[in-house]
């Protein structure tokens, strides 16, 4: 019954993987693309690659972000794994509901008017702009997402584990250094990849946070394709959709041989009663 | 019938510090309040626990027993009173300072650590030698018989093996006290009855004092050296296993204790070593032991073990108490028989009768003209 055709299925799955990958299939395609016209096909070439990486203000940009990206994304999961921790575990303390309301509000709150009241922020403290205030301002509007993913694993952690670990002789930081954290940590990686990943992404906020030094690759792309859409930048786009994905294959492929691995010790594990 | 009589009627046990005026308890609750806000968790509460017990704080959900020993952890401190172990007041001692180590109900082990490290996992926060620490753990390993599982995470052994490796944790300080709480409701019955007799061989070769908390009477009956029987953040009764079920001095722990029969009834005379109970009009009266605090003319329950009940066809010659009544239902079990009996006023009766012989034909059925009887000394009566 599952496994049945049907055209419904089909055209709907058909749809739906066009509407998704086909822009990304012709970027990729045309990033191969010999000729300097973006949409003339003129034959295969991995020329553009080539430019790419010798194309030096592409290169500090992309290492611009990396750096951004590494910082504000350690930054943002080490607040937000605290402010996840104070959220669920501090019981109730004044002006609670302020603080998880406050953390929360970068995901609903436009990037234009965080990325706006930043550059405020940051004129008015007379912040110099450059790769610092973009590691500030990402690290602000990542950790509200970092928060989110620590705090729902959180919730569903035996509180007993912590307690067995203080009744063990733990102080409350060994407790959670040695107990807590190894447990919570595959959410905190996942909060610091989705904070990574955002600051990879970000254009609006870090256009507000930088200053003349420091440009991201978004910002770079942007300014780029304002000046006509060049073969370079298919190519650098294809370079950073086959790290993420392979990223992503590799880290869902393994977690599934995990949990398969898991299933099967535990369900050889209770035949022993 | 007089307390020392009372007394009398079930042998002291050999291990007994406290009917020891001399003795000086380990644990010792002075007037502990706990209030979670408005509520009350634990009411003025005073209790003494002494070292080597094996003492179990029994009562439904929601009664104050795992407040008791969350406070004895360390956990949660008392709102008015004083806790004392081995004479120091424990209430600013954090959990992590105390010589008090906890099973917890969800074994708690961690995940990401093997069962040897789980059992070292005190030990290293202990002052003791790192040289000493494995040939510890290894000695727990043997106490629970998991050598074999040393090296496997907590997944991959089945709940009765996890169960052990919480106890081996749990003792692997050797601490003054360990806390269980529910430690074997995950375990299904056999394991739970196997798991029992092993936790009573280890706390007796070690001689650890262990405290239970439970809801499972018949678990806290059989581990325990004394019970307490808890209701809404009081004790209403702490003494042996053998003197709650048999002398419970309420209502209350007759009937969460065991099977019991309950007769609500008046006091109408009391002689120099017995009462009786008028119960209902067209019924003779129930002749039982005196009863204590309870005048004549006052309201008044009896209170009658099933076992305690024999069903006969005819009317004993000498029993001194005799109803007619006829089998309403019958509860085969296997060991044992529960018949269900329906006097003429309404009142229905419980009665146990042990089935000794196979094969033996029933010698009741439903519907069956029977008569119930028991003895002057084999229920009591208790405040309504």
């Amino acid at each position: 019954m599952r496994n049945r055709f049907s055209w419904f299925n089909a055209t709907s799955l058909t749809l739906g993987f066009a509407f998704l990958y086909l822009p990304i299939l012709i970027l990729v395609v045309y990033s191969f693309n010999s000729s300097k016209l973006v949409t003339v096909w003129a034959g295969f070439s991995t020329k553009w690659y080539g430019e790419l990486f010798h194309d030096q203000a592409f290169m500090d940009a992309a290492i611009v972000t990396l750096k951004v990206g590494l910082a504000s994304s350690t930054l943002a999961t080490v607040l937000g794994t605290m402010a996840a921790y104070v959220l669920v575990r501090g019981g109730r303390f004044f002006g609670r509901t302020l603080f998880s309301g406050m953390i929360y509000a970068p995901l609903v709150v436009p990037d234009v008017i965080t990325g706006l009241s930043l550059l405020l922020l940051f004129i008015s403290i007379g912040l110099d702009r450059g790769i610092g205030t973009i590691v500030l301002a990402h690290a602000t509007f990542s950790m509200c997402y970092v928060s989110v993913v620590v705090s729902s694993r959180l919730v569903s952690f035996d509180r007993a584990l912590e307690e067995a670990a203080l009744d063990l002789g733990c102080t409350p930081w060994d407790a959670f250094k040695s107990v807590t954290l190894p447990i919570i940590a595959p959410a905190v990686i996942s909060g610091w990849l989705l904070a990574f990943t955002l600051s990879l992404d970000d254009l609006v906020i870090a256009s507000f946070a930088s200053g003349p030094s420091a440009t991201t690759l978004p910002m770079k792309i942007f300014s780029q394709v304002r000046l006509g859409v060049s073969p370079e930048i298919n190519a650098l786009s294809t370079i950073l959709i086959s790290i993420v994905t392979v990223g992503v294959v590799t880290t869902s492929v393994l977690t599934k041989q995990a949990a398969v691995r898991r299933k099967r010790q535990e369900q050889e594990a209770a035949k022993q009663d | 019938m007089s307390e020392d009589a009372e007394k009398g009627a079930v042998p002291t046990p050999a291990f007994a510090p406290w009917d020891d005026p001399q003795a000086k308890p380990l644990i010792r609750f002075q007037g502990v309040t706990k209030k979670f806000g408005e509520f009350v968790a634990i009411d003025d509460l005073s209790l003494d626990i002494y070292e080597r017990e094996f003492f179990a704080l029994l009562g439904p959900s929601g009664c104050g027993k795992t407040t008791l020993m969350r406070m004895l952890a360390g956990f949660e401190n008392p709102s008015m009173g004083g806790i004392t172990l081995a004479g120091r007041d424990i209430v600013p001692v954090p959990p992590n300072k105390r010589p008090v180590n906890m099973m917890f109900q969800s074994y708690a082990l961690f995940p990401h650590l093997s069962v040897a490290d789980n059992i070292a996992f005190g030990l290293k926060r202990s002052d003791m030698a790192k040289s000493e620490i494995a040939g510890r753990v290894d000695e727990m390993l043997g106490l629970v018989q998991l050598r074999k599982f040393a090296a496997r995470k907590p997944h991959q052994i089945s709940g009765g093996q996890r169960q052990r490796v919480a106890l081996a944790r749990a003792l692997a300080k050797a601490p003054k006290l360990l806390l269980l709480d529910e430690p074997l409701g995950a375990l299904d019955r056999k394991l739970r009855e196997e798991t029992q007799f092993e936790l009573m061989d280890i706390q007796e070769k070690l001689g650890t004092t262990f405290v239970i908390v439970t809801h499972d009477q018949e678990e806290a009956m059989t581990v325990a050296s004394r019970v307490a029987v808890m209701d809404n953040g009081r004790l209403v009764q702490v003494d042996t296993p053998e003197r709650i079920y048999e002398f419970p001095v309420s209502r209350y722990v007759a009937d969460f204790i065991g099977d019991v029969n309950l007769i609500e009834g008046r006091i109408e005379t009391l002689t120099k070593d017995c009462a009786t109970v008028v119960w209902a009009e067209t019924m003779p009266p129930i002749t039982a032991g005196l009863p204590q605090g309870i005048g004549a003319g006052e309201a008044c329950v009896f209170a009658i073990r099933p076992e305690k009940v024999t069903i006969s066809a005819e009317r004993p010659p000498d029993a001194v108490n005799a109803l007619p009544g006829k089998v309403l239902d019958i509860g085969y079990l296997g060991n044992m028989s529960t018949y269900h009996v329906e006097l003429a006023n309404g009142q229905v009766i419980k009665s146990q009768m042990t089935n000794q012989r196979r094969l033996a034909r029933r010698a009741f059925s439903w519907e069956d003209q029977v008569w119930v009887s028991f003895t002057a000394t084999g229920g009591l009566i208790l405040m309504a």
